[in-house]
């Protein structure tokens, strides 16, 4: 027997299932699931739909009339526009990034050390580290946002509660980062330090040019995955009074006692957070493929 | 006993701020290196000549890359001192960077940076630690590339090179910095055998245009053409060192004769 036999007397032939065949293979997939996708998305509207107080739920949560008051808003009616103060999310969310980035490094940097010298810094940044990832970060936001001012310095602590929230976010996701950066920075090989200082680059340039691009390149998807978390927790700052997409949808739903502003408010962050998370997904497919490229030649 | 700075290696080619032949390019007295508890090197004295090539052997853990590494300044001494060209580069405020450029040191795995193509991984040291324009840089790395057959792979990923030449790639990166001493660490070793002779082929050259080399190698056959002393190791110490047709056909020390005979067995030689 050879090769391959249409008469059907091919002996690995078992089941009655087509060819394996990659095109096959998907569109049936595709089919699959689609409509096991669909099954379940009517499950759960069934439910809700079924539920004895869906009336009173469907009214509290999605009211299209309430979803668009809150969302546009009306200040002479005592609340704000929860689509508004969305951008107050994304503001703070954009500056904390940023110096998140830069003082999270400082630290892994500090922490990586081995000279002596910066004995004490290393001893202050793993107190730092593990202080600010065990505390919840509303308790920060609270105490930075209510303690700061009650200081009364001048300047210090005239700010809007948006900055000291921010500043609160800035302080506990540099903790969670660094940790990220070191993981990084772990994951380069010591040769590549090695080969660097052997070239007679001093440790600044080898870390410049040689270490930190590739951590950099290693940890982006867990990076990413801390900001989708942090853009979440900008909703905290609400606790200070700064009238943030979760502060507003509060207002709302206080004022006019319905509860749909916050599933404007959901909504809304989900539009944030679901390009960010696509996005990492991407990036960690892309590098995956890199690898097995890089490994098969 | 010089306790200063190493000369400045310059901007010349290789070898040519370096003192003439006969001259010593490497002093080693009595150094000793432990990691930890582990002694390593237990007092090694050894003299490189200028111009010269001397080849380490000896069985892994003998010490040839520990030796190679102290050698680069990568590994701190317990005891002992390294002169180059007569500067002692173990003394206290000698600038490791310094001494670096004036010493190029190859790896068993190339070590080539992933994140750079041929060419910034050629030109990175001379632009960021030895201050040459970035155009001068890149003009000698494309004749260094042309001239050890690597030319047209300026712009490739180390990945997608093959072990050989990457190896090269590595080589003409430390050559790069116009180094008066080239250290080489085994860099055959993680080969595939049909790709270890165009790594050979270079050093050969290498040697040839009489660059002074200490190289740690499971290559006999190698060592002993193109080595004017092999040196056996064991456990640290400098078992033997004599030219190669002494120590590969008479060797006096009843180690030295052991481990031939291992290699022997083996097939290596």
């Amino acid at each position: 027997m050879s090769g391959a036999d249409p008469a059907g007397t091919n002996t690995f032939v078992t089941t009655g299932r087509g060819p394996r065949l990659l095109a096959v293979q998907s569109r049936g997939a595709a089919t699959v699931s689609t409509i096991s996708t669909v099954v379940v998305l009517a499950a759960l509207v069934a439910v809700v739909l079924l539920a004895p107080g869906s009336a009173e739920v469907r009214h509290t949560f999605f009211s299209p009339h309430d979803m668009w008051q809150s969302f546009i808003g009306n200040p002479a009616k005592g609340y704000y526009s929860v689509g508004e103060a969305i951008w107050l999310n994304i503001r703070m969310f954009l500056v904390a990034e940023v110096f998140i980035l830069i003082f999270a490094l400082l630290l892994a940097l500090v922490r990586q050390s081995t000279s002596p010298v910066l004995f004490p810094f290393r001893v202050l940044a793993l107190i730092y580290v593990d202080f600010f990832r065990g505390v919840p970060v509303l308790l920060i936001v609270l105490a930075i946002g209510f303690g700061v001012p009650a200081l009364r310095l001048p300047f210090v602590s005239v700010q809007s509660t948006a900055v000291y929230g921010t500043l609160a976010l800035i302080i506990t996701y540099s903790a969670y980062v660094s940790e990220v950066y070191r993981a990084g920075l772990n994951s380069v090989h010591r040769s590549q330090s090695a080969a660097a200082r052997s070239l007679g680059l001093s440790q600044f340039a080898a870390l410049r040019f040689v270490i930190l691009p590739q951590a950099v390149r290693n940890i982006i998807p867990p990076l990413l995955n801390d900001f989708i978390s942090l853009q979440k927790d900008t909703a905290l700052v609400g606790v200070l009074g700064a009238i943030e997409a979760n502060e507003a949808a509060q207002i709302y739903s206080s004022t006019v006692f319905n509860y749909s502003s916050y599933t404007v408010a959901a909504l809304l962050f989900l539009l944030l957070t679901i390009p960010l998370a696509r996005f990492t997904d991407r990036l960690i497919e892309r590098d995956r493929r890199r690898r097995l490229a890089g490994a098969a030649t | 006993m010089s306790t200063g700075q190493p000369g400045e290696p310059g901007s010349g080619a290789p070898g040519s701020g370096a003192p003439g032949s006969g001259a010593t390019a490497i002093q080693v007295e009595g150094l000793r290196k432990s990691f930890g508890d582990v002694p390593v090197l237990n007092g090694i004295d050894l003299t490189v000549a200028s111009h010269e090539v001397v080849c380490l052997i000896g069985a892994s853990g003998s010490g040839k890359s520990t030796l190679l590494r102290c050698l680069n300044l990568l590994e701190p001494i317990n005891a002992g001192r390294i002169s180059i060209w007569g500067q002692d580069i173990t003394a206290p405020g000698v600038d490791e960077n310094l001494v670096r450029r004036s010493i190029g040191i190859v790896f068993q795995s190339y070590n080539l940076f992933p994140h750079m193509t041929v060419l910034r991984n050629i030109t990175l040291a001379p632009v960021r630690a030895a201050g040459v324009p970035r155009a001068q840089a890149e003009d000698e790395a494309r004749a260094l590339l042309d001239r050890f057959g690597l030319a047209g792979r300026e712009s490739e990923y180390p990945d997608r090179l093959s072990g050989g030449q990457q190896q090269r790639v590595a080589i003409v990166r430390a050559l790069a910095m116009k180094p008066q001493v080239m250290l080489l660490d085994e860099v055959t070793s993680a080969l595939d055998p049909e790709l270890v002779a165009e790594v050979l082929d270079l050093i050969r050259e290498l040697a040839a245009g009489g660059m002074t080399m200490l190289i740690a190698t499971h290559e006999m056959g190698f060592a002993r053409d193109i080595a004017q002393r092999v040196c056996f190791l064991e456990e640290g110490l400098i078992i033997e060192d004599a030219p190669p047709a002494e120590l590969f056909t008479a060797p006096r020390d009843e180690r030295t004769q052991r481990f031939l005979r291992r290699i022997i067995a083996a097939g290596r030689l």
